[in-house]
C-alpha cells in the first residue's frame, strides 16, 4: 500500500509544482500577466465595438424579419448616392497615395545622403502635427480666388483668371497630398536608410550607372517596404473626412464614404446603417491592403543589410 | 560614387528633386503664414498683404468660441489620456519586451490593429457602443475613445526602450527581494524615464490633434480645440474669417509647443513612423 501511495503523492507533488514551472518555462508568469490590462482594454474598446458593429449592421432599422438581414447592404449597393462614395473615395485616395509614394522615393534617396536631415524632417512633420482640420482651414485661404497661390499665378501671367481650387475635387486632393506626403516620405526614408550603402557602392564599382543601380539594387530591396508604406498611407487617405467636408464639395464630387457613414449615424440616427457603411469601408481598405501585400510575395524578401543580414 | 554616370544629368536630376522639396515646403509655410496673417489683419481682401494689423480678433475669438472652457477641456482630456495610456501601456510593454509566451503574436496584432485601422472606420462602431453605454458625449467617453490608439502606441514606442535595459539589473533587484511593484517603482521607471517621457509627449500631441475620434464621441462640453475649430470652419460665413483663423492660430500654438518640447526628446521620424517596427521582417 505504501509503495503505491508514494508514487501517487509524488506525482501529485510533481503536478503541483511543475504547473507553475511549466507555465514559467513557456513564458507565463506574473510579469506576463502585466499585458492583460492593456490587452483587455483594447479587446473591450476596439474588438468588441467591431463585433458589435458587425452585428448591428445585420439588424436593420425596419427589423430583420420584415426587410431582411442584409437590408442595409442591399440599400448601400442599390443606391447610387451611397455606392458611388466608394468610387469617389478611391478616385481620391489611390492617385494621392501613388503620387506620394512615387515622389517620396527619389526625395528619400537624395535626403538620405544629407548630413543634417533634422531640419527638413521637422518641417515635414508640421502638417502631421497640425492635423487635417488646420491644413484645410489654411488651404481655404491660400488656394482661394484671392489667395497667394492664385495671385502668384496671375502675376506671372500663367493664368488669366483665378483657378478654382477650393470646394471641388482638387482642394481635397491638394489637402490630402499636403497632409499625407510627410507621412509617406518619412516612412520611405526609414526604409531607404535601412539599405546598406555598401551594396550600392559594390554595384557602382562594377560599373553600374545610377539608373541601373536603382533598378537592380535599390528597388528590389525597397519594394517590400514600399508595399507597407503604400498600405499605411492608402488606409489613412481612404478615411479622409475633415478636408472632404471643408475643402471639397461634400454633396457632390467629394462625397467620400466617411461622409456617408457620418450622415447615417449623426444625421439620420441610423446606427445600423452607419455600422454597415463602416464595415464596407473597412472591407474595401482590407481588400486593397491584402491585394498589395499578396503581390509583395512576388518580390524579393530577405536582408537589406549586406553582410550583417 | 563612381560608375558610368552622366554628370550633367545627375546634377539636373538632383536639382529637380530639390525643386520638388522646395515647392512643397514653400507652399506649406505660405499656407501657415496666411492663417497667421489673416488672424492679425483688420480686413484682408484682394491684396497681397492686409492694410492694417490688429490683435482684437484674438479677444473676440476667445469670447466667441468660449476658448477658455475649450482649452481647459482639451488639456484635461489630453492629460487623462496620457496618464491612462502610460498606466496601461508601460506594464504591457514590459511584459511584451521581456517574455516570450504562446499567443504573443496575437497580442501584438491586437495592439497593431488600432494603429493601422483609421479612426473613422472603428470610430463609428465605437461611438455607437459608447452612446449605448451612456458614455457618448461625455468627457470619459472622449478619453476612452482616444485611449484606443494611444495605449498601443505607448506599448510599441516603449518596447525598444525596455529591450535596451540590461535584464541583469532587474535580476539583481529581484535577488535582493524586490517584487514586481518595487521593481517598477525603484528600477524600471527611473531607467525608463526618457522613453516614458517621449511616449507621453507624443500621446499628448496626438490627442490634441486627434480629430476623428473626439469628433465622433464628443458632445457639447467635451469638445477639444480641434473639434471646435472644425465646427467654426464648417460654419464659416456666420463668423468673421479672422476670428476663425485666430482660433486656428491658438490651436496651432498649443500643438506646436508640444512638438517643440517633444523634439528635444525624440527623433522627428518617431512621430510619424509609429508602425515602423511592425513590418514582417
Amino acid at each position: 500500500m505504501t509503495s503505491q501511495s508514494i508514487p501517487a503523492a509524488s506525482s501529485a507533488h510533481n503536478e503541483r509544482v511543475p504547473l507553475r514551472l511549466r507555465l514559467a518555462q513557456r513564458g507565463i508568469d506574473g510579469v506576463t500577466l502585466l499585458v492583460l490590462p492593456a490587452a483587455l482594454f483594447i479587446a473591450l474598446l476596439f474588438v468588441y465595438p467591431f463585433v458589435y458593429g458587425m452585428n448591428l449592421s445585420v439588424q436593420p432599422k425596419g427589423g430583420a424579419e420584415s426587410v431582411g438581414r442584409f437590408a442595409n447592404y442591399v440599400r448601400f449597393f442599390s443606391d447610387s448616392f451611397l455606392y458611388d462614395t466608394i468610387l469617389t473615395t478611391l478616385w481620391l485616395a489611390l492617385p494621392v497615395t501613388i503620387i506620394n509614394v512615387v515622389i517620396s522615393i527619389p526625395v528619400a534617396m537624395r535626403v538620405r545622403l544629407m548630413r543634417r536631415q533634422r531640419l527638413l524632417t521637422t518641417i515635414l512633420v508640421l502638417p502631421v502635427t497640425l492635423g487635417a482640420v488646420l491644413v484645410a482651414e489654411g488651404l481655404l485661404n491660400y488656394l482661394g480666388p484671392q489667395g497667394w497661390l492664385n495671385r502668384t499665378l496671375m502675376t506671372f501671367g500663367l493664368v488669366a483668371s483665378p483657378v478654382r481650387l477650393v470646394h471641388n475635387y482638387w482642394g481635397v486632393f491638394i489637402a490630402l497630398i499636403i497632409h499625407s506626403f510627410p507621412f509617406t516620405f518619412l516612412l520611405t526614408l526609414s526604409y531607404v536608410t535601412g539599405i546598406d550603402p555598401s551594396l550600392e557602392q559594390a554595384a557602382s564599382t562594377l560599373g553600374a550607372g545610377p539608373r541601373a543601380r536603382f533598378r537592380h539594387i535599390i528597388l528590389p530591396l525597397l519594394l517590400p517596404g514600399l508595399a507597407i508604406t503604400f498600405c499605411l498611407s492608402f488606409v489613412q487617405d481612404f478615411a479622409v473626412f475633415p478636408s472632404a467636408v471643408l475643402l471639397g464639395a461634400p454633396a457632390g464630387p467629394t462625397r467620400v464614404i466617411s461622409i456617408a457613414a457620418y450622415q447615417a449615424a449623426f444625421e439620420e440616427y441610423d446606427y445600423s446603417m452607419a455600422s454597415a457603411i463602416a464595415m464596407i469601408m473597412g472591407f474595401v481598405q482590407l481588400l486593397i491592403v491584402v491585394t498589395v501585400l499578396t503581390s509583395r510575395g512576388l518580390f524579393y524578401r530577405g536582408p537589406a543589410g549586406g553582410a550583417k543580414g | 560614387m563612381k560608375g558610368n554616370e552622366n554628370p550633367v544629368l545627375t546634377r539636373l536630376w538632383s536639382y529637380a528633386i530639390w525643386a520638388v522639396v522646395l515647392f512643397f515646403v514653400v507652399n506649406l509655410l505660405a499656407m501657415i503664414a496666411t492663417v497667421v496673417i489673416n488672424s492679425l489683419s483688420t480686413r484682408w481682401l484682394g491684396t497681397w498683404l492686409p492694410p492694417g494689423y490688429t490683435t482684437r480678433w484674438y479677444f473676440s475669438a476667445w469670447k466667441e468660441f468660449q476658448l477658455e472652457d475649450v482649452l481647459v477641456v482639451t488639456f484635461q482630456i489630453a492629460a487623462a489620456v496620457a496618464f491612462f495610456s502610460a498606466l496601461l501601456g508601460v506594464p504591457a510593454a514590459y511584459a511584451l519586451a521581456r517574455r516570450d509566451f504562446p499567443g504573443k503574436k496575437l497580442v501584438m496584432l491586437l495592439f497593431l490593429l488600432p494603429l493601422l485601422v483609421p479612426p473613422f472606420t472603428y470610430g463609428i462602431p465605437l461611438a455607437t457602443v459608447l452612446y449605448k453605454a451612456g458614455l457618448g458625449g461625455t468627457m470619459w467617453g472622449v478619453i476612452a475613445a482616444n485611449l484606443v490608439p494611444t495605449v498601443p502606441f505607448v506599448v510599441l514606442v516603449l518596447i525598444p526602450f525596455i529591450e535596451q535595459i540590461d535584464p541583469r539589473v532587474e535580476a539583481a533587484a529581484r535577488v535582493f527581494g524586490a517584487g514586481t511593484v518595487r521593481l517598477f517603482v525603484y528600477v524600471l521607471v527611473p531607467l525608463l524615464t526618457p522613453g516614458i517621457l517621449a511616449a507621453i509627449l507624443l500621446v499628448l500631441m496626438r490627442t490634441m490633434a486627434a480629430f476623428e475620434l473626439t469628433f465622433l464621441t464628443s458632445g457639447p462640453g467635451s469638445q477639444t480645440l480641434v473639434v471646435s475649430l472644425y465646427y467654426a470652419v464648417s460654419a464659416a460665413g456666420v463668423r468673421a474669417g479672422q476670428s476663425v483663423d485666430a482660433m486656428a492660430v491658438i490651436y496651432m500654438l498649443t500643438t506646436l509647443i508640444w512638438l517643440l518640447v517633444a523634439l528635444r526628446f525624440v527623433n522627428p521620424t518617431q512621430i510619424v513612423t509609429r508602425a515602423k517596427r511592425e513590418p514582417a521582417h
